[in-house]
């Protein structure tokens, strides 16, 4: 049981600084060094994919073009930088501002649409973008993309080595977690999940629905524009193929495996995601697109089997044995048809009243 | 734009256009039976056109079977994904739907990547007999097969769904599930059959369109595109989705031909996005009541 402690609240202080030392201790030559590039990665999509998470799992509203916004970050701040020779902070700003300045122009629009329009809408917006990356090639260096983009630094400390660079994304990376929990906490959050409850009750109750949705989507937006900037001055270079509908698709599959409604899940579902593609890069040469088979396979999967997703089913699964345990035997024995009343009883405990709870578990 | 080229424009503005009716034709027969978009659409197309290639070319079988096949392997992936992914999803959300379909298409572009290879390939055309002179304008034969064959497949659908007794059960079910249950009618299976024939039609899109283009990655453009057609013609009916698609083709086709400005050849695709969009935001009052209602 003290394993599973973890949802007591005395015991996760010491969780959460747990994590967090290993999460210093990472990059360490002596520790886990050389997976502090996958870490760089896995820490920018975390980004993106905690937006889309506000978006899709509390909101209730799809988007099939958030690489667009990744994109427009990483063009924004890689342009100014390189070409005009911009403060790269600056330029990162800039770049933020632009974007969700963007997305609150088309927000308004297209947020009238609902489940299936607005599915079509966001990924064409996605296609356009992808369309003007190639193209406007005496700004963007079209398909071939541009590199020589410059390091970001403060002062005279430049951030050019990889470690340097991990503490850099990380620190965003969990500044935005930590937005991102206190907004799903607050007024905001619960106003959110009203309307992905019911859209027509949650405007009777005052919410101002459409304002509520375009909020939402200008802050992934700027999420996924500073994890663009993040990457740009990172990889020092880009190119269309990093924002194509394929990323697109990746976003929404890191989304689904941490389980669409989860802040912290989005940590989770990044990593497995990057680090699955990253082995099954390895495997390439034997067999090609074997990771747009898996991810296929993985959306398909997990929306038939766990619609809330991979990291919360996981998550009330290990709940349900905490609570359970000592009843295995019994319960197998049974096939679980002939449950002690107590258990069942602790169960129905169980069932997620999702809008009556008043903080994330 | 002299009226040579308008004419030349015209024709090949009216082929795209045909591409994108038969793929809007398949959105809309799977959405009026089951409310559902299926994102993989594109994807059939793509299919038909890659194994048309790989059986002619590869396998060396004679065209008229190989064509066949084709078609039949895409609708068969259309029932395979109604009966193993659609259907054991019971009672999901539009979101899921939604997320379903797109992991069933880019599951089915990582197979045929996988299967046929990267590259652009091209099957001969139906008919080798060179273009054709026409008003001064120059047409290839494979765009009268395509023009004829979406015209073929509009008429038979048009007769299928009005003329026979699954056609009219199709139908009931579009105008409403529950009372088309009521008098019988099995509405999985009618879901199942909407699958299977916006497989075939996809297919059969991809076949023709192959000898002019095929890539194992077209699928999701050709999607869109045949949605932005379906979405003219309001999902209902499929006339007016024909309609929708061959007026896209011709809008896209003479904008690129104007050759005026941003209207150049590389922002072809974006012209029918911007389409998309401008319908979507002029139709979302009624869309959104339409979806309400469904």
């Amino acid at each position: 049981m003290m394993m599973l402690g973890w949802v007591k609240s005395k015991w996760r202080y010491f969780v959460v600084a747990a994590l967090l030392i290993f999460l210093v201790l990472i990059p360490f030559d002596w520790f886990l060094g050389h997976y502090t590039s996958i870490m760089i990665f896995i820490g920018i999509s975390t980004m993106i994919t905690v937006g889309l998470c506000l978006l899709m799992g509390y909101t209730g509203q799809v988007s099939l073009g958030q690489a667009a916004y990744y994109g427009l970050g990483a063009y924004f701040s890689a342009v100014l930088s390189k070409t005009y020779g911009w403060n790269p902070w600056l330029a990162m700003v800039v770049a933020a501002i632009a974007t969700g300045s963007f997305a609150y122009i088309i927000g308004y629009p297209i947020f009238r649409l609902r489940g299936n329009y607005l599915a079509m809408a966001t990924l064409g917006i996605g296609l356009i973008m992808w369309v003007l990356f190639n193209q406007l090639s005496q700004y963007t260096g079209g398909p071939d993309g541009m590199s020589g983009i410059p390091y970001l630094s403060i002062g005279g400390f430049s951030f050019d080595t990889n470690f340097k660079r991990y503490f850099l994304v990380w620190f965003f990376c969990l500044a935005v977690l930590f937005l991102s929990q206190n907004i799903v906490r607050s007024r905001t959050g619960r106003a959110l999940r009203a309307i992905h409850g019911n859209e027509a009750a949650a405007q009777s109750l005052g919410i101002n629905v459409t304002q509520f949705k375009v909020k939402i989507f200008v802050l992934s937006s700027v999420y996924a524009s500073l994890a663009g900037s993040l990457f740009a001055h990172h990889l020092r270079h880009v190119s269309p193929q990093s924002f194509d509908f394929l990323a697109s698709v990746k976003l929404v599959v890191m989304a689904v495996i941490g389980g669409l409604a989860s802040v912290w899940g989005a940590i989770f579902g990044a990593g497995t995601t990057r680090i699955l593609s990253d082995k099954l890069l390895l495997g390439f040469n034997q067999f090609p697109q074997l990771d747009i088979i898996i991810y296929g396979l993985i959306l398909m999967l997990v929306m038939i089997f766990t619609p809330e997703g991979l990291f919360i089913a996981l998550k009330s699964g290990i709940k349900w044995l905490q609570l359970n345990w000592r009843h295995l035997p019994e319960i197998m024995r049974t096939q679980g048809k002939e449950m002690p009343h107590r258990i069942k009883d602790r169960m129905s405990r169980l069932v997620p009243a999702r809008l009556c709870r008043k903080t994330e578990p | 734009m002299s009226a040579d080229q308008f004419i030349q424009y015209l024709m090949s503005g009216l082929t795209q256009g045909s591409i994108y009716a038969l793929i809007g034709l398949g959105f809309t027969i799977i959405y009026a039976v089951t409310q559902i978009i299926n994102f993989a659409q594109g994807e059939f197309v793509m299919l038909g056109g890659m194994l048309s290639f790989v059986l002619t070319v590869e396998a060396g079988l004679p065209m008229p079977l190989a064509l066949l096949i084709s078609i039949l392997v895409a609708a068969a992936v259309g029932a395979a994904m109604y009966l193993l992914a659609i259907r054991t999803a019971k009672r999901a959300s539009v979101i899921s739907l939604i997320i379903i379909t797109i992991g069933a298409a880019i599951f089915v572009r990582g197979i045929a990547g996988n299967q046929f290879g990267v590259m652009p390939v091209s099957p001969p055309p139906f008919t080798d007999i060179g273009s054709i002179s026409f008003l001064g304008a120059y047409i290839e034969p494979q765009a009268l097969w395509i023009i004829g064959i979406t015209f073929m497949v509009t008429i038979l659908l048009y007769l299928f769904l009005s003329h026979t007794m699954i056609g009219k059960a199709l139908r009931a079910c579009a105008v409403n599930p529950g009372a088309a249950s009521l008098v019988g009618i099995n509405t999985k299976s009618m879901a199942l059959i909407a699958f299977v024939i916006a497989g075939a039609i996809g297919g059969i899109g991809g076949i023709v369109i192959a000898p002019i283009a095929a890539r194992y990655d077209m699928g999701i453009m050709l999607g869109l595109k045949g949605f932005v057609a379906a979405s003219i013609g309001g999902f209902m009916s499929p006339t007016t989705t024909v309609v929708g698609g061959v007026m896209l083709g011709i809008v896209e086709s003479l904008a690129v031909g104007l050759d005026w400005g941003p209207f150049t050849s590389a922002y072809k695709d974006v012209i029918a996005l911007v389409v998309l969009l401008l319908i979507l935001l002029i139709r979302s009052g009624k869309l959104a009541a339409a979806e309400r209602a469904g």
